[in-house]
């Protein structure tokens, strides 16, 4: 038996690969549900009744969708050019403190059309600088961006947990370290009343299907693929190696502080050190489940915000514990490498 | 100023600088004998925080501490073998396979942990190892209760630290990891499997990391709580670079790196009100990034890190 390359990979093969990873991930994470002592068709069904079984649980799906579609078109974007950007959960906080100083302190007077747009915008720079340093350090030492970008995700927390306990605290939080809140006229417009839901999800939805068409119709997306499939190869062909990963962290960067941004000025109004339950590692997963595809990105982070509002109710009915979230999540990663493999190659006696 | 010689002259901190570095010559070690075989084995944090947790869980259930250690070294291997099914078998990316094991191995860690042990108020404990007294030795004053009043696992560390190197450097065994993590198609030219090879180390190296994460809970600590390894994982690998893939060197790494760590902990209470904290803690992060970029380049990589090895595909 031996594998032998394919040359060319059907869209359908692709989504089969991402729907059978998804299932396989359930199937094994079934098996962990069962050895708790619970039934386990009973948990997947108390799973979707949990994201999707009322008014209130749909519209916190929802909401949850909307950073993980940014984080996971963070990872995607800069995978694609094999710039591995681990960093998108520190460059979440940095966009997320970004916008609550700058609001709170500055910006906090202006009128909405006027705030919100610059405070995201402010809040993707502070994720692209985050992402600048580790891609320096990259082409002037040489160092591996993985490694850099995972441990300043430790410095980023510490950095906005020391704000949030000294210049930034907010006086009126019974001495909890939270920031002070952004303006009212900072908070984003709610997509139904008596929700949390706002229209950061169109925004990202907007953003996956832009970037979408800039990786397919653009100069720079064809550059920033090249970068990936082949650094010396796309060097050879007069792709400008260094302006492309440069570009393409601002985009992932950005992409990540983004959804620091619209995750404060949607949903908490602050900054607390447990603002993002792991949006940036789940991206991950999210890019990679939807094959680094943007649009792709979309369904997947709907999946990810399935699981992870599912099973906070799957848990409270079975006592499961709400980790089993987590843990279907990091499988479907593995389970869509393994996926992917198969779909890369074929099997040959 | 005299705060800091107090520090550096009290034996308290040279016996936390032994106690810090000790996981992270454990992890250290383990990355470094999988890469040195060539696969980047990024599933240490998780791997790291399951051993933390299941041999504290071993222990709590009444194992002695020793099976502990055990069970979190044989936990480590099982997802040293998922790792090296992934990389080594398939091929994959060698990044994504080691940031999905740690997802993974990470979220089953707090998965079993809650399934098994209540929530409760306090975390529960066990009676964690307790300080060798070396006769003769730990009586030194000074020396005795810096160097010599450490538990049993730190010692074994430091040995192991020496029994690596003499193994990567003069064994054949060594010979044989060492040539298939620079040429695996010149190792099998020479009767060497590059796949067992690679399986072996990346499982061996894994089982080192479930011990690093079983130091926390077994000695370091003695309860587990999720988040508790916080990093320590990826400071191994960066640690792996800096003592550019040499044990002797990765001793001396983590040593250097406990130092730094053992004086800003006591700098903290001094300097408290003064300084934040936070800026205390960012140092051992951003030292390991100095480190990096100061040591990338005249490191000598493995030059087959990160590439498959399939047989008759270059």
């Amino acid at each position: 038996m031996r594998f032998e390359r394919r040359d060319h990979r059907p869209l359908a093969l692709v989504i089969a690969t991402s729907v059978l990873a998804v299932i396989a991930a359930l199937a094994l994470s079934g098996i962990l549900i069962a050895l708790a002592g619970a039934p386990v068709l009973e948990a997947y069904r108390r799973i979707l009744i949990g994201a999707f079984g009322s008014r209130l649980s749909t519209t916190e799906t929802l909401t949850r969708t909307a950073p993980l579609m940014l984080t996971g078109l963070a990872a995607a974007v800069a995978f694609r050019a094999r710039l591995w950007n681990i960093g998108a959960e520190g460059q979440l906080y940095l966009g997320a403190i970004t916008v609550a100083a700058a609001s709170s302190h500055l910006l906090g007077g202006l009128p909405s059309a006027v705030q919100i747009p610059l405070l995201l915008l402010l809040g993707a720079m502070a994720g692209m600088v985050l992402l600048l340093v580790p891609l320096w350090l990259r082409l002037r030492f040489q160092v591996d961006e993985v490694v850099t970008t995972l441990i300043l995700n430790f410095v980023a927390l510490l950095f906005v947990s020391m704000l949030i306990d000294t210049v930034l605290k907010d006086p009126t939080a019974f001495g909890w370290p939270q920031s002070q809140s952004v303006a009212d006229a900072a908070m984003l417009p709610k997509l139904l009343a008596r929700s949390r839901l706002h229209i950061g999800i169109l925004v990202a939805a907007a953003l996956a299907i832009l970037i979408h068409l800039v990786q397919s119709r653009t100069v720079f997306g064809l550059q920033s693929r090249a970068a990936g499939l082949n650094p010396a190869g796309a060097v050879f062909a007069g792709v400008p190696l260094g302006a492309t990963l440069v570009k393409v962290a601002c985009l992932s960067g950005g992409l990540a502080g983004l959804a620091g941004a619209i995750e404060v000025m949607g949903v908490k109004g602050y900054v607390t050190t447990d603002l993002s339950p792991g949006y940036g590692y789940s991206g991950i997963v999210v890019a990679m489940l939807a094959g680094l595809n943007p649009l792709g990105v979309v369904l997947a982070a709907l999946f990810s915000a399935i699981m992870f509002v599912g099973a906070d109710g799957m848990s409270r009915a079975l006592r499961i514990p709400s980790y089993i979230a987590d843990v279907t999540v990091a499988l479907s990663l593995l389970t869509m490498l393994v996926a992917l493999f198969f779909t890369q190659y074929r099997i040959r006696r | 100023m005299s705060t800091l010689f107090d520090i550096l002259a009290s034996a308290g901190l040279w016996a936390a600088v032994l106690r810090i570095a000790t996981p992270l010559i454990l992890g250290t070690l383990g990355a470094l004998l999988s890469e040195r075989a060539g696969v980047l084995h990024l599933g240490i944090e998780g791997i790291m925080t399951f051993g933390a947790m299941i041999g504290w869980l071993a222990v709590y259930h009444g194992a002695d501490l020793w099976t502990g250690f055990l069970v979190a070294a044989l936990a480590g291997a099982a997802f040293g073998l998922l790792h090296a099914l992934l990389t080594v078998s398939l091929g994959l990316s060698q990044h994504v396979a080691g940031l999905g094991v740690t997802l993974f191995a990470a979220s089953f860690a707090y998965y079993v942990f809650r399934m098994l042990v209540p929530v409760a108020g306090t975390p529960p404990t066990i009676v964690p190892f307790q300080p060798l007294d070396i006769p003769g030795l730990t009586a030194i004053p000074f020396f005795g209760p810096a160097f010599f009043a450490q538990t049993a696992p730190t010692y074994l560390a430091i040995l192991l630290a020496i029994a690596l190197g003499y193994l990567l450097k003069r064994t054949p065994l060594g010979l044989a990891i060492r040539m298939t993590g620079e040429n695996p198609h010149a190792a099998e030219a020479q009767g060497i499997n590059p796949v067992a090879v690679r399986y072996g180390a990346v499982i061996a190296g894994s089982a080192l990391m479930g011990m690093a994460g079983a130091f926390l809970t077994l000695s370091a600590f003695n309860s587990f709580f999720p988040t508790m390894v916080q990093g320590r994982g990826w400071i191994c690998i960066a640690l792996v670079v800096f003592a550019s893939w040499r044990p002797g060197r990765a001793l001396l790494g983590a040593l250097l790196f406990a130092f730094f760590d053992g004086v800003q902990l006591r700098l903290q209470p001094a300097l408290n009100g003064i300084v934040p904290y936070q800026l205390f803690l960012m140092i051992p992060y951003l030292m390991s990034i100095v480190a990096l970029a100061v040591m990338a380049r005249r490191a000598r990589v493995p030059q087959a890190l990160m590439q498959p090895y399939r047989r008759g595909e270059r």
